[in-house]
Parts: C-alpha cells; structure tokens; sequence
C-alpha cells in the first residue's frame, strides 16, 4: 500500500469514526448521569433522520429550519420516553430498566415498520455536504469535513452545561447520589428529563450528519450504528464523555484499516468491532479513561 | 309465530353458510415473501405483482377460488424456514410461492421438499436453489447465464479489460454471481484485479471502493442487492472513481435511483425484464394496469411473481387435482406458457428465459439489448 492509499483510507477512518464519535457522546452522558444504558438512543437517532427527511424532503422547509426542529423533536420523543417507560421505574431494580430499555427499541424500530414502511428511502444532502475536496490524491467529502467541527462545538457546549450552569450541578449531583440529591430538594424528574432531551438531541445531530454520509434511511438503520457507538463508548471508557470521542475515532479507523489491510475478510469487519467490545469487557471493563465502576449494571 | 320465523332465518343463515362453505373451500397458495427487511422493496413488490395479477385473471381454478396467504421472511433465513414450515403445517397450503432472494430459498426449499410441496421462487437466480430438488422451482434464469453475459457485455461492448468485483459475502446470490463473472470474463482474456466484499445493511464502504481505485479497473462489477449498489455508488462517485459500474439483476428497484441519485446515472445491469421486451398481451395489459394502479414504471419483480402466479394456476388446472405431487409433475412440464414476461417453458425446475440489459438515464431504466438463452 503507498501513502497516499494510506492517507486516504485514515481519512475514511476517521470520517467513520468521527460519526461514531459524535453518537458515542450521547450514549455515553445518559449513561454517566443515569447509570442506564439508553438501548433506544440508536433508534431516537433513526427517528431524527425521519422528522428531517418529511420537514426538508417532503415539506420543502429550509435546511437549518428542518435540522433545528428534527433535533427539538427527537429531544421530545426522548422526554417522553423516560416519562413512560423509565419514569415508573426510577426505583426499581436497575436491571429492569435496562430490559426496558431494550423494548422500547424494538418498539420503535418495529411501529418504525408499520408506520413508516420498511423500504428505505433516499435522503437529501445540502450541495455543501456532498462536495468532495481532494489533497494530494486523497478524496474527502464535506459532511466528513464538518463532523469534527460539528463534534467539537457539541462537546464544548456539553462540557459547558455540565461544570458551568445550575442544571449541569443538578446533573453531576444526581450522578453522584440520586437519593441525597432528592433529599437535598432538586426535582430529580426534571433533572432527568433534561438529560434525556439533551441526549436525544445529540442522538438526532448524529443520526442527521449520517444520513448525510449515508444517505439512505429505514426503519432500522440505528442497529448498527447504535452498537458501534456503544462500543465506541465502552473503548473509551462508559461515562466518559472525552473518552466516547476516543473511542469512537478508534473504532471507525480499525474498522477501515482491516478491510484496507486484510481485503479477505473485508465481509467480516463487524465481527473484529465486536471483538474489541468483547475484549475490553473481559480485560478492561472502564475502557481508556473511565473510573472504576461502583455497581455493576 | 315470531319465534320461528327466528328459528327459521337462523337456520337458513347457517345452512347457506355451510352450502357456501362447501361448495367453495379456497385453494390456498403461501407466498413467503421479504416484506420488511433489507430486500423490503423485492417482497413488497412482488406482492403488488399478485394483487394486480389477481385483478386481471380471476383467481379460480377446477372452480374454487383462490387465495394467496402470505407471510413476512423479513429477509432472513430462519425466517424463511419457518415461514415455510408454517405455510405448510397450519395454513395448510398446495404451493408456495417465493422467497425473492436465493440465500432464503436455499433455506425454505429444503423444506417445501421434505412436506412435498411445490414452491416456485420469482427470482431465485442461484442455480443451486433447485439443484437435486424435486419440488422447488423458479421463475427466471440461472446465475451462471446471467453471470456469462454481463461478462461478454462488459468485454466486448463496454470493452472493460481488467474488472473490480465488489459483493456481498453475506449473500449467496452476489457471490455466485460475482464469480461467475470473473470466470467468463477470464476466460476471454480479462483480469479481475480486486474483489472486495461487504454484507448486507453495511453502510460504509469507502475502505473497499479505496482498494478498487488502487488497482484502478475498466470497469466495477456489483452482483448485490440495490440498497447496496446505490450506496456503493454514492461513495464510489465521492471518491472520486468515475468507471462505468455493471450490475445484476437485483439492481431492479426504484430504490436504487432514489438513494443512488445522479451516482446511479449511467449504471448498466442484465435484468430480468423490461417493459419494452413485453410480447404477451397479458404482459401489455398487465403494464398498462400497473401504471393506472401505482403510478410508476412496472419492475421486473412484480412481474415475475405474477408468472410464478400463472404457473402455478396453470399446473393445478392441468394437473385437475390439488395433489401437491400431481401439481408437481404439471409444473415441470410447462412448456410455452403465456405470462406477463413472456412465454415460459420449465426445465429441471428451471425456466429458460432471456436476459435484458439496461442502463439508468434521466432517473430511469432504458432498455438497451436483449439476449436470448
């Protein structure tokens, strides 16, 4: 392989792993929060690429329009899911919320079937996603470009609301110790819901910059997606909201580099992704830069 | 008095429920089809097929009526399997017909053969879908023809010397097709340079499509399904590959030319079918009733679920029996039957039929030549 074949496949790498990333935050913040592995952020992600394929495509909105209220919706659909299913829940053993969990996902890929309609559908790409600029040989096109800018504004905005604003000490507080909290009279409700619209809200920007890379969307496009960012969050150690990022590029470059250096089992790449899931749970359960866990989920 | 008039209307309500009832029991016919899933669009236009086909020839035969059961394989094997043995053991069908797609037919097959009940797939290309079977059928040609002619179209028309195959390992049809290609096309002094693979419902492809601009070919070969040719297209084009792309038969769908857009612009694939190559006249009314009901250019798959349909209809009216063995035997000996893609005749459990060669322009399949068998 020359350079330049290497350079561009890094770049394809990281241009995955960019998109992993970018999903990988909001699996991780709900996790770090919450100590729940939000199984249905995967399928929030697939609703968001919905609601801005009907406001851009079939609506004709303008694009910020259809990308804002797409987010906004996917916020709501995610506060409503905790408030049906992991709202009566909030005291119940921790493994019957992760099962619920699990339902609701396959609720919303499943009525994502019969409402929706199984087969996919083309999505629109604004002409500055879909430009290609070349350097040195290398192709890249634009929504690659814009990920890691997207990625980085989301993570500074993030890392504001967490350590500088009342509901962020809410949410590190209610991370800490929920009963104490409570007690401490901060309406853990509303702490919660909030955390949920947030990671709905990264879920639709991720599910939405995909879309862009990808564009085509059905009912249960967010699978996949959805276990990669998961194990992207796991690498990078669950919880951890740099580490997410980490792993998310990690994964997204392994995954190109072993269809670029082993082109027969190129069919297989998934396989190596859920091996490295497998082996840090065995071998490394925090991942990079997780801490230790208290409790096991 | 009123009483028994009661007495009587209630009487005479069940006793021609139990008339009708008798004198009428549906012949039932499975289809096992890919309703959802990633092959939603050949099942659910295969089932657009049936309704229209059912609209334009009555569905009765030996004067019962006909009804079609069908059931999601959600394009998955054990899904498939299961679809069959339910077919078989609760709705108690005399044939099957599907699944679309060969990898759920070598799953279904082996156990339409084991109950001994017929089942035609539409558009099972693999030819080892009906090998050494008795009861399981299709509609269509066999990959290794298929696979022949993209090989002589792409040498002697496109005049493409070295070729890139990338298909899907995960499917039984697109790597038998892929290497069938690179057979013929070896044969008359090409060279496949890269062969890559994917799996269905990949997204990504740019690792694969940056080892085939490496070796830089004449040509790209995608045996897959559409759902993966449109992406593989997209990204191709992103990365800057401009070669003609060939396809297959699964490229059939409007699918393709919505995801794949201005990158699918000039993509060329044999095909089963082609308005344009209708002789029957149930072909034309069946195409002109197509586009009254959906609004759109009729496909291929729709088409030849229909056949599979008229086969069926055919056989058990010859056989005059709804003895799975006795249908059997009629369906093997179709010969010169008149349905919508044309005239069929059954060999081996094999139709023999022509291939069309397409290309995408303006967003829609033009037909280019045909190739008889």
């Amino acid at each position: 392989m020359d350079l330049s074949t290497f350079i561009q496949q890094l770049l394809n790498g990281i241009s995955l792993g960019g998109l992993y990333a970018l999903i990988a935050i909001g699996y991780t913040m709900v996790y770090g929060i919450l100590r729940l592995i939000n199984f249905a952020h995967g399928d929030v992600f697939m609703l968001a690429t919905y609601f801005a394929y009907y406001l851009v495509g079939i609506y004709m909105l303008p694009w910020w329009l259809g990308i804002t209220l797409a987010v906004l919706l996917a916020a709501l659909v995610g506060m409503s899911i905790d408030r049906v299913a992991y709202r009566p829940l909030r005291n119940a053993p921790r493994i019957s919320a992760l099962i619920t969990a699990v339902g609701v996902s396959f609720l919303l890929e499943n009525g994502g079937i019969v409402v929706l309609g199984a087969r996919p559908k083309g999505f629109p790409r604004p002409e500055i996603m879909g430009k290609v600029y070349t350097l040195a040989g290398a192709s890249i096109i634009g929504v690659s470009v814009w990920v890691p800018v997207l990625t980085l504004l989301i993570l500074a905005a993030l890392l504001f609301i967490v350590y500088r604003t009342k509901i962020g000490a809410a949410m590190r507080a209610v991370s800490t110790d929920m009963e104490t909290t409570r007690l401490m009279g901060v309406d853990i409700d509303r702490v919660i819901s909030f955390t949920f619209a947030l990671g709905s809200a990264l879920a639709a920007a991720g599910g939405i910059m995909w879309a862009f890379k990808f564009p085509q969307i059905n009912p249960l496009m967010g699978i996949l997606p959805g276990w990669k960012a998961f194990t992207a969050a796991v690498v990078g150690g669950i919880g951890n909201i740099i580490g997410a990022m980490l792993g998310g590029l990690v994964i997204g470059i392994v995954e190109i580099m072993i269809v670029a250096f082993l082109p027969w089992l190129s069919g297989y790449k998934d396989a190596f992704v859920f091996i490295i899931l497998i082996a840090f749970l065995l071998f490394k359960p925090t991942g990079f830069l997780g801490e230790p866990l208290k409790e096991k989920v | 008095m009123r009483r028994i008039l009661g007495f009587v209307f209630v009487l005479a309500v069940l006793l021609s429920l139990a008339l009708s009832a008798a004198g009428a029991e549906p012949i039932k016919i499975g289809c096992n089809l890919e309703m959802t899933g990633g092959t939603a669009a050949y099942g659910q236009m295969a089932w657009e097929g049936l309704e229209l086909i059912q609209e334009l020839v009555k569905p009765e035969v030996l004067g019962r009526p006909v009804k079609l059961v069908v059931v999601d394989n959600k394009t998955d094997r054990v899904e498939a399997a299961n679809a069959t043995s339910r077919l078989i053991e609760k709705e108690k069908v005399v044939a099957i017909i599907g699944p679309m797609i060969s990898g759920n037919m070598l799953a279904a097959g082996p156990i339409a053969e084991k109950y001994g009940i017929p089942i035609i797939g539409p558009s099972t290309t693999n030819p080892l879908t009906t090998q050494g079977k008795q009861y399981v059928f299709r509609a269509c040609f066999i990959d290794p023809f298929q696979g022949t002619i993209a090989a002589k179209f792409a040498y002697n028309n496109l005049k493409a010397r070295t070729a890139a195959i990338i298909s899907d390992i995960s499917q039984d049809y697109c790597v038998a097709l892929g290497n069938f290609f690179a057979r013929e096309f070896t044969r008359l002094g090409g060279k496949v340079v890269t062969t890559v693979y994917l799996r269905t419902g990949d997204q990504d492809f740019s690792a694969q499509l940056t080892a085939i601009k490496n070796s830089n070919p004449d040509l790209i070969y995608m045996p897959n399904y559409y759902q993966e040719i449109a992406l593989a297209a997209r990204q191709a084009r992103d990365l800057g590959l401009k070669q003609p792309i060939l396809s297959g038969d699964g490229a059939d769908a409007p699918e393709l030319i919505q995801i794949g857009g201005p990158a699918v612009e000039g993509l060329m694939h044999t095909a089963f079918w082609h308005e344009k190559a209708a002789v029957t006249e149930l072909g034309k009314k069946y195409i002109e009733k197509y586009r009254a009901k959906y609004g759109k250019a009729p496909n291929a798959f729709g088409a030849l679920a229909a056949d599979s349909y008229l086969i069926l209809l055919d056989a058990i009216k010859r056989a005059n029996s709804v003895d799975p063995k006795k249908i059997r035997d009629a369906i093997e000996a179709t010969s010169g039957l008149q349905v919508v893609t044309g005239p069929v005749t059954i060999e081996n459990g094999d139709a023999i039929k022509p291939i069309v060669i397409r290309r995408v322009e303006k967003g829609e399949f033009q037909y280019l030549d045909i190739v008889q068998p």
